[in-house]
């Protein structure tokens, strides 16, 4: 295919040329930038959160005025709640991975060192890494003596236990190449001898990459007055089940309270995640929009340049030019545009990208982004062109002779 | 001459309706979406206190010990029990409070409503003057009744209508955290967007349903709510919160000239350095004072979703003129016929291109029209959004004049280079070609 006459032609018709490419361009910045930005919250609302999700549920009770004897109210509960057919796990604890509320602390290798080394979030709760169905890789779980009341602690860290359970993450980070194991961390003044290791257990609320899996789980039993809310396990299947006897029993063991939540786990991934999901919808949407409304408007110059050019299209058929010489000089003409228009893109591409990495902590956009969104528009350029190229072809020659 | 031009553009339009179609989509998907983002973000980066916002103040003093101090490192956003019964006893501003939030439960006397959680707010007299919040009925407490920790509430009119149907329920009683409280006051329509006072509760929360004073709620362990944070040695029972290392209080304070923050901010220097020499305070004496919307900014409280999506939405919308400019060029360029003859029988080029501005306006603004109701089709969506911020996104009235004229200014624009380029036709070279 000969490019000079193809070339010649834009040159006389350099303003709507420019405005194909500027087109092109802002399509192909944009689009590369929110699909780069779809695929780094589609990672995000799939991080995983180390529990057994399908088969955990929540019930949060507020009790109605002072409690009496919270331990022995929290002990009576969980035994009834034990004896739901179905139910193959029950405590309370503070909080469960993307459960918005959080408990967290600064952590140190010594009591004398100056900066925490790093925040890590504390699950206390009897029983927690089984009934959360957390996979520990290393050391022990809690023994049954090592356990104490949560109230029984505050404000005295001497009563408090010096025994912990830490994630995977958290020991790569404090003691990296190192057997964590037996080593001790210091919670404030406490200090916590590390005795197990277990592979993911998420943060209730997400900070950075780095830190979501910074977690600690400690041997303290919770009750209604800390806020502690009711962990069930059982079945996917009989959970919804599960949760009104659960709710009902609770109910007759003390009508004075109130549940504020009631949900199964996966209530609580989908009400974590929901902003992602719609922004992601959003961006998608936005983009399909932005690649219509550019291939209308090749449409619609492609059918302009085609009217335009009618008796030059005769002429050239008249000299004996087939239909698919026509059809592939039209095509050419927009892979040219196209072509200049997507370098263009890209460098503007990379423009929007540090832009978005100063304000919103983003990374650089992958070098793979490039060559897809270049292919995407080069598609989109010639599926747009293919209508007017074949009303051109169809130009009869004896259009030239006409005046 | 007006009526002509826009005669000329209806039958312009009429001849061409494809084309004319896919110009008004482009511009009303373009506005459409702009508006849709910029009324939400128009909404969050609002003033909660108009009027009033530039003299309320939240100071930041930093209690905490050496231990992991960084120079220049950020302060802290609340108070302790110690420094905020300081502050609000030294009465330096106009109006000045002491607050946290918390949230419990509600026994109806009626026994046909379950007991239910309500959000409460434990807070000083002075909450109600310092916010200017109107009162439905009675009124709120004051001084005195902190002091003498009266059991007395104020409660929403959303609580009221509940409970009391909307009457008057002042003189009544509320059964709350299981204890009985009279009711002095309902608040009228108040919802300030941010809920910038104790951005804890979360950045758009609503108002709260129950106040309380909060030597009261203290009395009776009222259920807090919201973020503590502690250092150093000592625990943070709820029991003993008064005397803890634990900043879980917010303070507000009335100021009504710039010269007397500037006071008030040397006040809180000497404060803090008195604290110093009482051996209280151990990091270097520094102090903020923020207005309400220097707060704001500072707690970056608009989401950076919705900065993002307004980003978007302004790129699609050049795309979408940027096609419309194409568009229009090809429209006009297609009319060169026409635009000789009437450049031959006499219409200065000035004429044509007036013309031509027109026909570019009346697509303005039936892509405006177009674009208002996809922005308003937008906010639907945006309000089904599970965000705290989502049943806030409505248009107003400066936002649909800002659509139309947005619109319609955009478009015109777009139609000037199309316009020009048409108008430079030699009228007797298009002539000749017939």
């Amino acid at each position: 295919m000969e490019i000079r006459p193809i070339l010649s032609t834009l040159r006389r018709h350099k303003v709507t040329a420019t405005l194909v490419i500027l087109e092109i361009a802002l399509t192909c910045a944009i689009v590369c930038n929110a699909i780069f930005l779809i695929g780094q919250r589609l990672d995000h609302i799939d991080l995983p959160s180390g529990v057994a999700e399908s088969e955990l549920m929540q019930i949060i009770p507020v009790g109605i005025g002072k409690q009496a004897d919270s331990h022995a109210r929290a002990t009576a509960d969980l035994a009834a709640l034990r004896q739901i057919p179905g139910v193959t796990g029950a405590t309370m604890a503070n909080q469960l991975p993307f459960g918005n509320q959080s408990w967290n602390s600064s952590i140190r290798l010594s009591p004398d060192q100056k900066l925490p080394s790093l925040n890590s979030t504390i699950y206390y709760g009897q029983d927690v890494v089984r009934i959360y169905g957390l996979d520990l890789i290393a050391g022990r779980n809690f023994q049954d003596d090592e356990y104490k009341w949560w109230d029984d602690t505050a404000g005295d860290d001497s009563l408090s236990p010096h025994v912990g359970i830490v994630t995977q993450a958290l020991a790569r980070k404090l003691f990296p190449n190192e057997n964590p194991l037996g080593k001790t961390i210091w919670q404030g003044t406490n200090n916590i001898q590390i005795i197990g290791v277990v592979r993911t257990l998420t943060r209730p609320n997400l900070r950075d990459v780095e830190s979501n899996g910074y977690s600690i789980i400690m041997p303290l039993r919770v009750t209604m007055g800390n806020f502690a809310g009711f962990v069930l396990r059982s079945r996917p299947q009989d959970r919804a089940r599960v949760l009104d006897e659960a709710v009902a029993t609770l109910r007759k063991q003390d009508p004075r309270r109130v549940f504020t939540e009631k949900r199964t786990y996966d209530e609580i991934r989908k009400k974590f995640f929901a902003g992602d999901r719609s922004m992601t919808v959003l961006l998608a949407t936005v983009c399909a929009a932005l690649l219509i409304v550019t291939a209308l408007g090749i449409v619609g110059l492609g059918s302009f340049w085609v009217a335009q050019r009618r008796r030059q299209i005769g002429v050239r058929r008249a000299l004996g030019a087939r239909r698919i010489d026509i059809v592939r000089y039209f095509q050419t003409e927009n892979f040219l545009l196209a072509t200049i228009g997507i370098a263009l893109g890209m460098v503007l591409a990379y423009g929007i990208n540090l832009l978005l990495m100063v304000h919103y902590e983003l990374p650089r956009l992958p070098f793979i982004y490039l060559p897809a969104g270049a292919a995407l528009l080069w598609l989109l350029g010639q599926a747009a062109v293919l209508g007017p190229a074949l009303r051109a072809a169809s130009v009869p020659p004896v259009v030239a002779t006409r005046g | 001459m007006f009526g002509y031009y826009l005669e000329l553009a209806m039958r312009s339009m009429k001849r061409n309706r494809v084309l004319t179609a896919l110009m008004v989509v482009a511009v009303a998907l373009g506005i459409g979406s702009c508006m849709t983002t910029l009324t939400v973000l128009h909404v969050l980066s609002g003033d909660p206190m108009p009027g009033k916002s530039q003299n309320l103040y939240t100071p930041q003093i930093d209690p905490r010990a050496m231990d992991g101090y960084v120079e220049d490192g950020p302060m802290l956003d609340q108070v302790t029990w110690i420094d905020g019964m300081n502050l609000l006893r030294s009465k330096r501003g106009e109006h000045q409070a002491l607050m946290t939030g918390g949230a419990m439960t509600v026994q109806p006397s009626d026994g046909s409503i379950d007991p239910f959680y309500a959000n409460s707010r434990y807070t000083t007299a002075d909450f109600f003057p310092m916010f200017a919040i109107p009162l439905l009925y009675g009124r709120a407490w004051n001084a005195s009744d902190d002091e003498a920790r009266t059991r007395v509430a104020v409660i929403s009119s959303e609580l009221n209508d509940k409970l009391f149907h909307g009457e008057d329920s002042t003189g009544k009683s509320i059964r709350i955290h299981g204890t009985d409280m009279r009711i002095v006051g309902v608040i009228g329509d108040w919802r300030p967007t941010p809920h910038f006072y104790d951005l804890n509760m979360g950045d758009f929360a609503n108002t709260e349903d129950v106040f309380v004073p909060l030597s009261v709620a203290r009395e009776l362990l009222l259920p807090r709510s919201g973020s503590i944070d502690c250092w150093g040695p000592g625990g943070s029972a709820e029991e003993s919160l008064e005397k803890a290392s634990c900043v879980w209080l917010q303070f507000w304070v009335q100021l009504d000239s710039p010269a007397k923050a500037a006071e008030y901010r040397q006040f809180l220097l000497h404060y803090v350095q008195e604290q110093k020499a009482l051996g209280r305070f151990e990091r270097p004496a520094r102090v903020e004072l923020f207005n309400v919307m220097q707060w704001m900014d500072y707690k970056q409280v608009v989401p950076g979703d919705v900065k993002l999506q307004t980003l978007l939405a302004m790129g699609f919308f050049l795309v979408c003129l940027v096609n419309t400019v194409g568009l229009m060029l090809a429209k006009f360029m297609r009319r060169s016929v026409e635009v000789g003859v009437r450049r031959a029988l006499g219409a200065s080029r000035r004429a044509v291109f007036a013309q031509l501005l027109t026909e570019a306006g009346i697509i303005g603004l039936m892509g405006g029209l177009l674009g208002l109701m996809l922005a308003m089709a937008g906010l639907v969506l945006v309000r089904a959004q599970p965000a705290q911020y989502a049943s806030l996104a409505h248009l107003d009235m400066e936002m649909l004049v800002l659509t139309m004229v947005l619109a319609i200014v955009a478009t015109v624009l777009a139609g000037v280079l199309p316009a020009w380029r048409a108008c430079q036709i030699a009228p007797a070279l298009q002539l000749k070609t017939q």
